[in-house]
């Protein structure tokens, strides 16, 4: 059967399993080898085997909740929205989430996801208190940071390559309400935006959208979406997907003009300092409320391009990333910017302290190209490139930009993890 | 706060129904055959809300195991609101054409054992002169199409009999639901190429779940618009029919 990421690109020939059982996924790996696949939310080709893909999706079970101390027990295949639905109402949230509900615990570590909090919370992988793991021989172990601790950071943000993620122990955050405050501000270029994200650093959640297709006297012209959680209004959510692409758009309809159109639009009708209470879902996942909004991209499907570069020179670096974006006339209805924090202790983490930004591309041969050149200025720049985005990075970029991805190695090495465990991303980036 | 037992808890469709109704406080015994997973599904609604889940592990096709297991389900409930009966299998068409052993296991596994248990479970709701006895049937079962007639033909038993039974305890008060889901993406199909007609178990569970609360007893098909494409198909005359691929 044909398989994508959530960017439709690349489409791969693989064999897809969905076991049930513990026992058929020993089975499953005593075969051959395989990786293993949450909700395909992944953008590019980490979820995917050409021989095996292994989805996770009957595992989508709750297993065990501590209301003292908020420490949820949950399977690999339950997706985030699931916890937020019957959480929430509880007066427990995620600590970290990205910005789609569908993603799995399992996905979530192993891409050690960050969400709008980063800057202050960390990543996904840093709530995690404990991983059960599947090794390549069928055994399962149980790995957190004081027990297997060079399994667990090598798991989280581990791309699902050094074993199966069975279940995990999430420490969840108490919430008071259903309801985000949210406010918005308006920045016409890259320094005051920068500079309202360290005024604002201790503001709960923060991100921007910005114009990537301005012209060169406005570049960087954003809107700044801050949010923090309403301390009262009731713990109800609203879920509901209300609109739905059912088939794909024709490629033509996404082209500069029509993008162009719509950034200036979005700027134009943001209002300076406007504060409002928005619903949890609407803050956090406004995409989720598109059925396949994937399909936007037409037949050929997109690539998401994400990087973090250093705060040192960070708004003269930014401009010269979006320049050469906006220069090609390439650009995205999407672009955002966050602050990160510090990295952590996980092996293949993506975030650093520094600014990241995440686009979306139409797939084509000028796309490609672009970002083979915006892979270098990264580089030059000390930033790195999303693995759970990445479609297209060379391994050469990849070990350059990941440092520790030696050691990563020989984690997985000491573990059986080699040639049991691998996607046609970590084939690429000349993981064994 | 209702007493529901559901037979053939493991498969998808019984357990998002399960999970819905776990958010409502109810309680539960579950029946099915894998032990890992009817475990998992268990402390699943407890988390959610269930305020009692019990369960056995059995083999739905040693009818001999149905009396003692309805007891047990009766006991640990105290007593016997919904029954929804969900197991099944999705036929091999091709390997049945060949096999007489395995047609016939596959009508022992989607028909008769429903048969079995409904015959009884019929009984003691008659009695007690209340309750809703649910059963998942087919769209497969309106009509035999050459693709699965062997399933189709066993669903079409279980639809016939649930009809003859809904008319027999229509003056007892038990309301009997026979759901016919269309496409829904569940365990058991997992081998077919999803195109738009289909829906995610959870949604087919919405749907069942408001058909078994709102007391109807009918035939409902899941969703709805499956009525109208069962219709037409239904319409097509024979000697058209035998010649066109379905």
């Amino acid at each position: 059967m044909i398989v994508s990421g959530w960017g439709r690109y690349p489409k791969i020939d693989s064999n897809v399993s969905r076991p049930h059982t513990r026992k058929e996924i020993s089975k499953l790996l005593a075969i051959g080898q395989t990786i293993a696949r949450g909700s395909g939310r992944a953008y590019g080709d980490s979820a995917i085997n050409p021989i095996n893909t292994m989805e996770m999706r009957w595992f989508d079970q709750f297993a065990g909740f501590d209301p003292a101390a908020g420490v949820l027990t949950v399977n690999a295949g339950v997706q985030l929205r699931e916890i937020t639905k019957v959480f929430v109402p509880r007066g427990w949230w995620l600590p970290v989430t990205p910005g789609t509900s569908f993603a799995t615990v399992g996905g979530s570590i192993a891409s050690d996801v960050h969400g709008k909090n980063h800057h202050l919370v960390g990543t996904f992988g840093e709530h995690v208190k404990e991983i059960e793991i599947m090794l390549g021989n069928g055994e399962i172990v149980t790995a957190s940071a004081s027990q297997y601790a060079d399994l667990f950071y090598s798991t989280c943000g581990g791309m699902g390559l050094t074993g199966v993620i069975l279940s995990a122990k999430i420490q969840l955050a108490p919430v008071k309400s259903g309801l985000v405050k949210q406010k918005t501000i308006k920045a016409s270029n890259l320094e005051e935006l920068f500079e309202l994200f360290e005024e604002n650093a201790d503001v709960p959640y923060s991100v921007a959208w910005v114009d990537c297709l301005a012209p060169e006297r406005e570049l960087g012209r954003s809107v700044l979406l801050l949010g923090d959680h309403a301390k009262k209004g009731g713990v109800q959510i609203d879920s509901r997907q209300r609109f739905k692409i059912p088939i794909d758009a024709p490629g033509f309809l996404l082209n500069r003009w029509s993008i162009k159109a719509f950034n200036s639009l979005y700027y134009s009708k943001a209002k300076q300092g406007d504060e409002k209470l928005v619903g949890l879902f609407d803050y956090f996942y406004p995409l989720d409320k598109i059925d396949n909004w994937n399909r936007m991209y037409g037949h050929s499907g997109f690539i998401q391009y994400q990087f973090v570069i250093p705060k040192q020179n960070g708004a003269d670096n930014m401009r010269k990333l979006l320049g050469r974006i906006a220069y090609l006339g390439e650009g995205s209805f999407l672009a955002v910017i966050k602050l990160f924090g510090g990295e952590n202790d996980n092996l293949l983490s993506f975030p650093f302290s520094g600014y990241t930004l995440a686009l979306d591309f139409k797939v084509s041969q000028k796309t490609i190209d672009l970002l083979n050149v915006l892979d270098e200025l990264v580089i030059d720049m000390g930033g790195r490139i999303y693995l759970t985005k990445d479609a297209r990075m060379t391994s050469n970029t990849f070990r350059r930009t990941y440092p520790r991805w030696e050691t990563f190695e020989s984690v997985r090495q000491k573990y059986g993890a080699i040639g049991k465990f691998s996607s046609a991303q970590s084939v690429r980036l000349g993981l064994l | 706060m209702s007493k529901i037992l559901i037979i053939g808890a493991t498969s998808t469709i019984a357990e998002h129904c399960a999970r819905i109704w776990a958010t409502q406080g109810h309680e539960f015994f579950l029946v099915g055959r894998n032990p890992e997973r009817l475990d998992c599904i268990v402390s699943d609604l407890s988390l959610r809300g269930a305020t009692k889940v019990g369960k056995l592990v059995i083999d739905l096709c040693d009818f001999n195991s149905h009396q003692a297991m309805l007891d047990a389900a009766e006991r640990g409930l105290g007593g016997l609101d919904t029954v929804l009966i969900a197991h099944g299998t999705l036929s091999d068409q091709k390997a049945c054409e060949q096999s007489v052993a395995l047609t016939l296991r596959e009508i022992e596994t989607n028909g008769l054992s429903v048969i079995a248990l409904l015959t009884l479970v019929a009984n003691r709701l008659e009695a007690q002169r209340k309750g809703t006895i649910a059963v998942i049937s087919s769209v497969a079962g309106d009509r035999g199409r050459s693709s699965n007639y062997v399933y189709g033909s066993a669903k079409a038993m279980v639809t016939a009999y649930t009809s003859g039974l809904r008319q027999r305890l229509q003056k007892s008060g038990v309301s009997v639901v026979t759901l016919k889901p269309g496409f829904i993406d569940t365990r058991m199909t997992e081998g077919f190429s999803k195109g738009f007609l289909w829906v995610k178990p959870a949604d087919a569970a919405a749907i069942i779940t408001r058909s078994i609360d709102g007391g109807f007893s009918e035939e409902i098909y899941v969703p709805y618009f499956w009525f109208f494409i069962m219709l037409c198909i239904k319409l097509i005359p024979e000697n058209l029919f035998k010649r066109i691929k379905l």
